[in-house]
């Protein structure tokens, strides 16, 4: 699996964003990017962050390494770690996964293009857009702040990369996490419910009403539809924000990593 | 058919209004269908209006649902319920929140406390608070946890105090106004006990008072000046305070001092062990304190619900405090200044004989623990314990779940203190088995004056 490379997303991707150079020994198929992006996310978020550029002279999200670089050499600097650093080898990471981590840590320097071509963001100034123009409050919460209907963004910086962030902005559709889609349900009197699915079970499901915020119960014997709604609520911000806004909403988002555990 | 569908709707569908404002627990007695804070009610009566329920149709209630645990800890919250949502606490530190209808999750937060955290008696929690859409919660591992009522996404997580040092928290949280009021246990393992008060909408601390005051405070001198006994002389908080919002008074019982079992080296009163304290609930400042058990060496913590009461005492209308306590004497107290006015045991008790007119207890000569052991009434448990009391304004009653004729083998042992290990100091051992049963007191009856023991439900002994 990891020596065979069938056909690389990543591969058309550079081509889409024009070719930028990696020096990536193999071609990964999806399934390995997307299975480093998992294990990347549960193991060097922490310290690297989404974007992988937390730690000072190893902006990993970009294909700067220091002390490897060939894909072997770095999955041995993942399970081993390097003496005298806070990067302690991770041997519980089995090869064939840190294999996959190298496949996304090549994919995210080949896709971070899309953001890099965009004007330095200012934090301060995307949290205005945030607040006034974007009107992102009406769905999201930040903190004690805005609506619980979309997902709350609190964290977002600590759990998204930039190019994600861009890209949820741009296409909203493109990616919708599992997680934030919204269920719509109609009872059998007709009434019709949106909102964001919080549990379920063989008879009954509990879901937070994303126009009153209240939580509610109902048994599905008592419900005519109760379906996930493919589609985003959210609208492109493409042709609404400029692309120094977009930028500085992107930076703003980013720097939202969130307090409590 | 679609009346029966709307009503099935309307039955099943439960759901959460966001604004529980300071002005509506203030008025919680209003809404007996909701228990907004720990006792129900700022004045701890733990008293429902709801009648619904009568002695003649109890015997008919039957199963509706079951929530299944994932915890094999003990249940020792009391729930809190906002319009037909109930929020519990999944022992140690798991919140949950429930559809109270048919008990199905709407989500559950998990919380890992550290592998410091050591606990006396228990990984148990006695429940939340809530404000606005937020929740609060106390941790094992003595830290203050806010998380949002309708998403379980926590808010803000603060240290309290360290758990290294043997602190730890079980006990519910009092919010008053745009506070949250919190006290720490810990003492059996020395820790110096305070009550603090947090910002609701930051976690940042507001005030704190240490239950053991410090040098050149009032009190100090009921610790001896020969060693550092109070610094680690226990006085912990295990159970939610009260609340007067007339006199802006909040009132917290404290612990046992320690080592618990012995008070060699802690000579005097041990002040504010085993006392009530009425503080100002804005600054924090001791407006008076009453002791139960000076130099107490039984673990006779004042771990119960101060309960208000606005009534007749003796032909005036008073602010009272009812008060039964671990130590086995049942006491009321004028709430505005912390004036003794009554102490009579609910159950046997062989270590005070009365008080005198301040209220100080009479001690027995040669009841205190020893090398070989001495028999005191009641045992460690106590006449009662953290389980709570309520006071019922239709029947002037005041109900307290009690040990009865029980008594512990108190065996006094040398200890000394080390950070975060056991600070006991003895053993308490028991004597004979005992049964629970439930103490009515009609402690105002005004022809006769006080009537102890109006009923006793006893349970037999296991």
């Amino acid at each position: 699996m990891w020596a065979i490379a069938i056909r690389s997303c990543l591969f058309i991707s550079m081509l889409a964003a024009g070719a930028v150079p990696v020096i990536a020994q193999h071609e990964y198929t999806s399934s390995e990017i997307e299975a480093g992006r998992q294990q990347y996310a549960a193991n060097c978020t922490r310290c690297h962050g989404p974007d992988g550029d937390n730690v000072a002279n190893a902006d990993i999200g970009h294909g700067k390494f220091r002390r490897a670089s060939t894909d072997e050499e770095l999955v041995q600097l993942i399970r081993n770690g390097v003496p005298n650093t806070a990067m302690a080898g991770m041997n519980n990471i089995s090869e064939p996964n840190a294999k996959t981590i190298v496949a996304y840590l090549r994919s995210m320097a080949a896709t971070a293009a899309a953001v890099a071509a965009l004007p330095t963001g200012d934090a301060a100034r995307g949290k205005a857009v945030f607040e006034s123009k974007g009107g992102c409050t009406n769905c999201h919460r930040i903190g004690d702040v805005g609506s619980r209907a979309g997902p709350d963004l609190s964290q977002i910086g600590a759990q998204r990369r930039s190019v994600e962030l861009h890209r949820s902005l741009i296409e909203p559709d493109a990616e919708i996490v599992p997680a934030n889609r919204l269920i719509k349900i109609v009872t059998r009197d007709g009434a019709t419910i949106t909102g964001r699915l919080l549990n379920q079970d063989s008879f009954t499901v509990q879901l937070l009403d994303a126009k009153d915020e209240k939580l509610k119960s109902f048994s599905k014997s008592n419900l005519r539809e109760f379906a996930f709604v493919d589609k985003s609520t959210m609208p492109s911000y493409k042709d609404k924000l400029s692309t120094q806004e977009l930028s500085d909403l992107i930076s703003y988002l980013s720097s939202l990593k969130g307090q409590a555990q | 058919m679609i009346r029966r569908t709307i009503l099935l709707t309307l039955i099943t569908a439960a759901s959460l209004q966001a604004q529980v404002s300071y002005e509506r627990i203030l008025r919680a007695g209003q809404e007996p269908q909701n228990w907004l804070t720990y006792s129900g009610n700022y004045n701890g009566q733990r008293y429902s209006s709801l009648v619904q329920i009568t002695p003649e149709n109890v015997k008919n209630l039957e199963l509706q649902w079951i929530f299944q645990a994932r915890s094999l800890e003990k249940f020792e919250a009391t729930p809190i319920m906002t319009d037909g949502i109930m929020y519990t606490v999944e022992a140690p530190n798991n919140i949950v929140a429930l559809d109270a209808a048919t008990g199905r999750v709407f989500w559950t937060y998990n919380y890992t406390p550290a592998q410091a955290a050591r606990p006396c008696c228990g990984r148990v929690n006695r429940g939340l608070a809530i404000l606005g859409d937020t929740l609060f919660m106390a941790t094992i591992d003595a830290r203050l946890i806010a998380v949002d009522a309708k998403s379980g996404r926590p808010l803000w997580n603060v240290a309290v105090a360290k758990p290294e040092s043997g602190y730890a928290m079980t006990v519910a949280p009092l919010v008053v106004k745009d506070k949250v009021i919190v006290g720490t246990a810990g003492g059996e393992y020395g820790i110096r006990g305070f009550i603090a008060a947090y910002d609701a909408k930051t976690g940042k601390e507001a005030w704190r008072f240490y239950t053991i005051p410090g040098p050149g405070e009032p009190g100090h001198e009921t610790w001896p000046a020969s060693n550092n006994a109070w610094e680690h002389g226990g006085a912990s908080v295990w159970v939610t305070g009260s609340y007067d919002p007339d006199l802006n008074l909040t009132y917290w019982g404290i612990g046992n001092p320690g080592p618990d079992w012995n008070g060699d080296d802690r000579g005097g009163d041990n002040l504010y062990s085993c006392s009530v304290v009425a503080l100002d609930a804005d600054t924090g400042k001791l407006k008076w304190h009453y002791q139960f058990s000076p130099h107490d060496e039984f673990d006779y913590d004042s771990t119960q619900v101060p309960v208000l009461v606005d009534t007749q005492w003796q032909g005036s209308q008073r602010k009272l405090m009812l008060w039964a306590n671990r130590n086995g004497f049942f006491y009321v107290l004028d709430r505005a200044t912390g004036q003794f006015l009554l102490g009579k045991p609910f159950v046997e008790v062989n270590w005070a004989s009365g008080f005198d007119e301040k209220g100080r207890p009479q001690r027995i000569p040669g009841m205190t623990p020893s090398a070989q052991g001495t028999l005191i009434l009641p045992g460690n448990q106590g006449g009662t314990n953290w389980y709570n009391p309520s006071y019922s304004p239709k029947t002037g009653l005041f109900y307290i779940p009690t040990w009865a004729n029980y008594s512990s083998l108190y065996v006094k042992q040398p200890v000394e203190y080390q950070e975060g290990r056991n600070f006991g100091g003895g053993t308490p051992r028991p004597t004979t088995p005992t049964g629970i049963r439930t103490t009515v007191n009609n402690y105002a009856k005004e022809d006769e004056g006080y009537v102890p023991f109006a009923q006793s439900i006893r349970t037999p002994a296991k």
